[in-house]
């Protein structure tokens, strides 16, 4: 499989247009670093020390910086992009997980799933600005293009979490499957994504009536695979709304979604356990954490193959990819 | 706990929202029945007062939570009592309302109250092990959440098949319940093609089961007791009882690993267990209660739990709406375990992975891989549905 997706990546490269060398930033959670990835050429260029177990990663939207959760040392540490130093730490909580910052660059929401709260944090002042009580063990956050609503799923609640951004307070709940653990919405605004990754299920909650609904949960099933081991994690949206890529944990494939349909069109088979993932910033390709197999998956998002995998560190997690 | 109430009270406030659902309230009792017992090999074991009891609170403050943003209040009652008090203590739960009860004891308190409790209660085992009460003896009013001796025998014996340590050494105690688990050892070795090449019988013989260095006799007489049996892979203890099996490692005179009741054990939990977000799960029960997790306590949470999702997916609280729910094909629970646990509708017993650990670390979980089943590879462990004679569940 690999072999053969090797020898077609000359010609897929040369088709993918001009993409920019950018940066990917991949936490490995097990070798307590992170990788350094060039788009372009696709080789590790550099590899640095990140904290304690490193999950959640994400980067400001100037590029100047890498935030990674540190999920042993209970802290939130701020690289620089180009030189790795570490420059600060921000207060999380115990145990972040995964977060989510302000299309603005500011605050950063983090979940804490020990002390069920929403933290904000501010990124410049490095103070906690609040803390927000939701389900038991909140674990996705995400925030909505127009920044004014925030998204938390608690893993044992089985439920979104509306926050409003400005009061801090619950607006809406939305039920879904269990153990929800990611949230994503679409570039528009109109729909959000929850996937749940014992359920088994991406929920497609509609966001154009007054209150939040679930518009339609979509299932999956691969030839071969146990339905146990269907386990939804890591979603992504194209910006222009026709694509939807589902990583599925265990079963070593990312679901392809017709987003105007709702409607899983294609399995990827990429490495094994498949977590978290992110476009590149032209969204030629996408890139997903392949935690046991050690090694990140390429995807050609146009022609929907895999195009090439790399090896990383131990245990690779999460993954950013820096803007142009 | 003791600092507990209070963030939670400002804690629930704080999340009330306005939802158009109308007010629920789950009055839940967890009832154990305390025999009286000698103290266990090691001290380490020691049961705490509040076995089972502090996983039920976990259990509940997480449905809380939850119900905080369903309008729907759980109150949780919890009390042991003696064996003679069983009857008495499940007629006044009654008498006060508590008719979803979840009960830890053993085998026939269980069927004895089950048969008592009528079917305007539902019972939740967690913690009895016995094979009938799934099977011959099952009640209709009863969902086990406690694996039963099968669930946990074929997960061992699973593990040693892929380890094709197929000549097994069965070492069982003289208690009753150690002769069922040596059935269930037997049973699951026929099951999966492992062989008992010997069995021996480790007699109880009474006394003080801990003396000051006891440990100079069990260096001298558990070689002897082992010596001269067939060629082996594993020696299997099979010691409910818990009074011999942990003696077996290190002692046996053929150096060979123990499995069973001491050295690799097969269990519901342990607070080892980190896998599949189980270590937030673990730290939030350790800040409740300052001790670790036993398996009693996970059992008490599962049930908990069960209520909590029945109550929550359902919309109603009364027993017979919660155990449609929970023996429906909508019914799923995430625990911590890496997939949904189900109920088997034809006898009301969860489907649970089981943890397979040498009181360290987790050394591998069942089902292996590679055992197959046309509905669910949980359903290789334990009883199956063609094989039962529990007949209260419409089967």
């Amino acid at each position: 499989m690999l072999r053969s997706a090797l020898a077609l990546l000359p010609s897929v490269l040369m088709f993918a247009g001009p993409a920019e060398a950018n940066k990917v930033f991949v936490t490995n959670e097990r070798s307590n670093n992170v990788t350094v990835l060039d788009s372009q050429s696709w080789e590790v260029i550099a590899t640095f020390p990140a904290g304690n177990r490193p999950r959640g990663i994400t980067i400001s939207p100037d590029g100047k910086e890498l935030y990674v959760c540190a999920s042993d040392d209970d802290t939130v540490r701020v690289f620089d992009p180009e030189t790795y130093k570490e420059l600060h730490t921000l207060p999380s909580g115990p145990d972040p997980e995964l977060f989510a910052l302000d299309p603005s660059g500011n605050p950063l929401y983090i979940a804490n799933e020990d002390d069920n709260l929403v933290t904000v944090v501010d990124v410049k002042t490095r103070q906690v600005l609040a803390e927000i009580p939701v389900g038991v063990e909140p674990e996705g956050v995400a925030v909505s293009p127009d920044a004014k609503t925030i998204i938390n799923t608690s893993e044992t609640t089985n439920m979104a979490h509306f926050i409003n951004a400005s009061t801090y307070e619950i607006e809406h709940n939305v039920r879904v499957d269990q153990r929800p653990r990611y949230a994503e919405f679409t570039a528009d605004g109109k729909k959000l994504y929850v996937s749940s990754e014992i359920g088994g299920t991406v929920s497609v909650i509609d966001l154009t009536a007054p209150e939040p609904a679930i518009a339609k949960k979509i299932g999956f099933a691969v030839p071969g695979i146990l339905p146990e081991w269907l386990q939804p994690v890591g979603v992504k949206a194209t910006k222009d709304g026709s694509r939807v890529f589902v990583a599925l944990g265990p079963a070593n494939r990312v679901a392809v979604i017709d987003a105007a349909k709702d409607e899983v069109v294609e399995y990827l088979l990429v490495g094994q356990r498949v977590w978290q993932m992110a476009f590149t910033p032209g969204e030629e390709f996408l890139i997903t954490t392949n935690g046991n197999s050690n090694d990140v998956s390429i995807i050609d998002v146009k022609e929907e193959t895999v195009i090439r995998s790399i090896q990383v560190g131990e245990q690779p997690w999460g993954v950013v990819v820096a803007p142009n | 706990m003791s600092k507990l109430p209070l963030t939670l009270a400002v804690f629930w406030t704080a999340m009330l929202v306005s939802l158009p659902l109308r007010a629920m309230e789950v009055k839940a009792a967890v009832l154990r029945i305390d025999r009286v017992v000698g103290p266990p090999i090691s001290r380490l074991d020691a049961p705490p007062d509040d076995l089972g009891f502090a996983g039920a609170m976990l259990g509940n403050e997480d449905n809380r939570t939850t119900g905080a943003f369903t309008d729907t209040d759980y109150t949780l009652k919890a009390q042991a009592v003696a064996p003679d008090k069983a009857a008495a203590a499940l007629d006044a739960l009654k008498a006060e309302g508590f008719n979803l009860i979840t009960l830890i004891a053993e085998g026939e308190t269980l069927k004895a109250l089950s048969d008592r409790a009528g079917s305007e209660v539902l019972l939740l085992n967690a913690g009895a092990r016995d094979e009938t009460l799934r099977d011959v003896d099952c009640r209709a009013n009863v969902l086990h959440v406690s694996p039963s001796r099968s669930m946990l025998s074929d997960s061992l014996i699973q593990f040693l098949m892929w380890k094709k340590w197929t000549r097994i050494f069965l070492i069982h105690g003289s208690h009753p319940e150690d002769t069922l688990l040596a059935e269930n050892y037997r049973k699951s070795a026929a099951k999966f093609g492992a062989e008992i090449i010997e069995e021996r019988e480790f007699v109880d013989t009474g006394g003080a089961r801990r003396t000051d260095t006891g440990h100079v006799m069990v260096q001298k007489q558990i070689p002897v007791f082992t010596q001269n049996a067939e060629d082996h892979d594993v020696i299997i203890a099979a010691d409910e009882a818990g009074v011999f099996a942990p003696y077996l490692p290190y002692h046996s005179w053929d150096p060979r690993p123990v499995a069973g009741s001491a050295g690799l054990r097969p269990l519901s939990w342990h607070a080892a267990q980190e896998a599949w977000g189980a270590t937030q799960f673990q730290r939030r029960f350790e800040k409740l209660t300052g001790r670790s997790m036993r398996e009693e306590d996970y059992q008490a949470w599962l049930a908990m739990r069960v209520i909590g999702e029945a109550v929550t997916q359902s919309g109603k609280t009364d027993p017979a709406s919660v155990r449609a729910y929970a023996l429906s094909p909508d019914f799923e629970l995430a625990a911590f375990k890496g997939q949904k646990l189900t109920f088997r509708p034809w006898n009301g017993q969860l489907r649970q992975p089981i943890l397979l650990t040498d009181g360290r670390v987790t050394v591998s979980v069942s089902p292996q891989d590679g055992y197959l089943h046309q509905h669910s590879p949980l359903d290789t462990l334990g009883i199956d549905a063609p094989e039962t004679a529990c007949h209260a569940f419409g089967g």
